[in-house]
């Protein structure tokens, strides 16, 4: 049985049919890449499989249980955490605080025992802090732990954001063009870090991503979209020279 | 400048983080508690009104402040736990089960209010809140059996065990006291995975929803303590006023309480404690003012107002972090004079927004 399950999956926004008919599987384990010309629709497949969106048809199955219609802040409990294109950070709160809220779904405790900071909450947040400290080891970012996001420039606010994703430790991350505005030794140093947490948290990546050379030496398995439709699946060589990829990319 | 060391996650979470805190923090506490003793009746009463404006402003600052919902409509939530207060002490109850009452009404309603008012932001929130003060004033008008319409409501005594806690004194150590707490459920509540949940909300409600917080469910809980807490402000309010009438609570009072939080400095709670200062303590200012200026310009109606709104327009276009802002950027000027970058509070603007999902 495969971790997520997209089934003839399609979203119209009244005329536009951003995504038609896609179909995909992605097994536990892997990391898959989504690559795509501008518009293809990769984003809003993620969008789709997050719940920000609402499928026109179709289904999507993750870990035997159908999630079409779950709502949105339902998705993270799951175990699906998610990044953004542009970042979708919490701006104006530390980056130890972002962090933090990557662990609320992990959250016990009620309200009124919040509000008188019982020990249960105290013992609760020093739980959170040992999550949230072994994510900032992991991507090194201790430099960083007390300062604000607005102040970070922005290839340490990506990682921030899979840090944040990492604290709600799930089971699939999706990531949205992590490498977009990194140079490239830190792109580098991302690939690394894309294997550690592949392998060594067994957490399975979906990605959609630009950089080839990453996305090749990255991902298990590649999918290729053009104007919301699936063009084909396979290894990444195999993808890079299916003619039809070649024809989305570069013409006839 | 002071570098603490950190060995444990416990010096985060504490409240007192390090001996400065302890000096400082210790200090005020004794000069306020000793206030009886050396501060003339008159100031003793302005600086209870303080308090009481302080604890509205709470409540305000985790609405506007924190998760990021403008209310105009928060003198609403000090009317209701105002009247609620006033007519279960004329029905005889003990004050501080009214005054719990008061609190708790009143937070039931910000929860109702929260609904149709989870499908707003910015400023159409502003204007529905706005409508929602002015129905609750003309119930309040109209409402005479209960409320005592135009003529009002006289505010009996608050008195328990024999002790007269309307009595200046008494009143300016329970509205302390009751400040005090506040702010310390408003200190946990912010430390805490609810506290952060609001504002993961104000940051950013795509992302927040995506890390599994409820935006509906949070925003209704930041709704109802901050009219809780409004409330509870209210309740003190009317032992103030003496008597209550439906023109104690209108739009300008809202707009104060608004102007409060914004001047005092949005997103931290010594913002509050600023704000209540300021505003408590201007009309006093504009009261001097009037006396030295000539009569021609003293009499111009609705000065106070208009002098209200000019400082809000200038704090916002040239202070946005308010008072507690500019007191940051002058401890940090000495912190590390004679280095001191003026670059350093520049604010960097950020391109990447064009593709953000609304």
């Amino acid at each position: 049985m495969s971790l997520l399950e997209a089934e003839a999956l399609s979203v119209h926004f009244g005329g536009v049919k951003a995504v038609q008919d896609v179909s995909f599987t992605v097994e536990k384990g892997e990391v898959f890449s989504i690559v795509g010309p501008n518009g293809a629709g990769k984003t809003t497949i993620f969008n789709l499989i997050s719940r920000i969106y609402d499928t026109t048809h179709g289904s999507v199955i993750f870990a035997e249980q159908d999630i079409t219609r779950v709502p949105t802040h339902a998705i993270a409990e799951l175990g699906i955490a998610r990044t953004f294109q542009n970042t979708e950070l919490f701006e104006q709160e530390s980056v130890l605080n972002n962090l933090l809220i990557g662990c609320h779904i992990h959250r016990s405790t009620n309200l009124i025992s919040e509000i008188f900071f019982l020990p249960a909450v105290r013992r609760q947040e020093l739980a959170f802090r040992e999550i949230a400290e072994e994510v900032i080891d992991l991507l090194d970012l201790q430099s960083y732990r007390d300062q604000i996001i607005g102040n970070l420039p922005y290839g340490v606010r990506k990682m921030v954001e899979i840090a944040r994703a990492l604290c709600l430790k799930p089971k699939l991350l999706l990531l949205d063009e992590p490498s977009s505005g990194l140079n490239p030794e830190e792109t580098d140093d991302l690939s690394f870090w894309l294997e550690d947490i592949n392998q060594d948290l067994g957490i399975t990546v979906i990605m959609v991503e630009h950089d080839m050379n990453l996305v090749s030496q990255a991902s298990d398995r590649v999918m290729a979209l053009a104007d919301g439709q699936l063009l084909t699946v396979g290894s990444p060589e195999a993808v890079q020279n299916h003619p039809d990829v070649l024809r989305a990319y570069l013409g006839d | 400048m002071r570098f603490v060391r950190k060995t444990k996650y416990q010096q985060d979470i504490n409240l007192i983080q390090h001996s400065g805190h302890v000096l400082w923090y210790g200090l005020l506490l004794l000069a306020v508690f000793s206030a009886p003793l050396w501060l003339d009746r008159f100031l003793l009463g302005e600086f209870t009104y303080v308090f009481i404006y302080a604890i509205a402003g709470l409540g305000l600052m985790v609405l506007v402040g924190y998760t990021g919902l403008v209310s105009l409509g928060h003198a609403a939530f000090l009317a209701i736990g105002a009247y609620v207060h006033a007519y279960l002490l004329n029905q005889g109850l003990p004050f501080p089960v009214t005054m719990l009452i008061a609190s708790l009404f009143s937070a039931f309603v910000g929860a109702m209010i929260a609904i149709p008012a989870l499908r707003m932001t910015g400023i159409y929130l502003a204007v529905a809140t706005l409508a929602f003060a002015v129905i609750v004033e003309q119930v309040l008008v109209h409402w005479s059996s209960v409320t005592g319409g135009f003529r009002g409501m006289a505010v009996p005594r608050a008195e328990l065990g024999g002790v007269d806690f309307s009595s200046p004194v008494v009143f300016y150590f329970l509205s302390l006291t009751l400040l005090l707490g506040s702010m310390i459920l408003v200190m946990n509540l912010l430390r805490s995975p609810a506290g952060r949940a609001m504002t993961a909300v104000r940051d950013s409600e795509t992302s927040a929803e995506s890390m599994g917080i409820h935006i509906a469910r949070t925003k209704t809980l930041a709704f109802a303590l901050s009219a809780g807490f409004t409330g509870l402000a209210g309740a003190l309010f009317a032992h103030r006023l003496t008597y209550l009438a439906p023109d104690a609570f209108t739009i300008i009072t809202s707009i104060q309480l608004l102007l409060m939080v914004v001047v005092g400095g949005l997103g931290s709670l010594h913002g509050v404690i600023y704000g209540a200062i300021f505003i408590g303590l201007l009309p006093q200012g504009i009261a001097i003012l009037r006396d030295t200026v000539p009569p021609a310009i003293a009499q111009i109606p609705g000065l106070e107002p208009a002098i209200f709104g000019l400082i809000l327009i200038l704090f916002l276009i040239y202070e946005p972090l308010g008072i507690y802002g500019r007191w940051r950027k002058v401890r940090l000027f000495f912190e590390e004079f004679p280095l001191y970058r003026k670059a350093t509070h520049k604010r960097q603007k950020s391109f990447l927004r064009t593709e953000r999902l609304q």
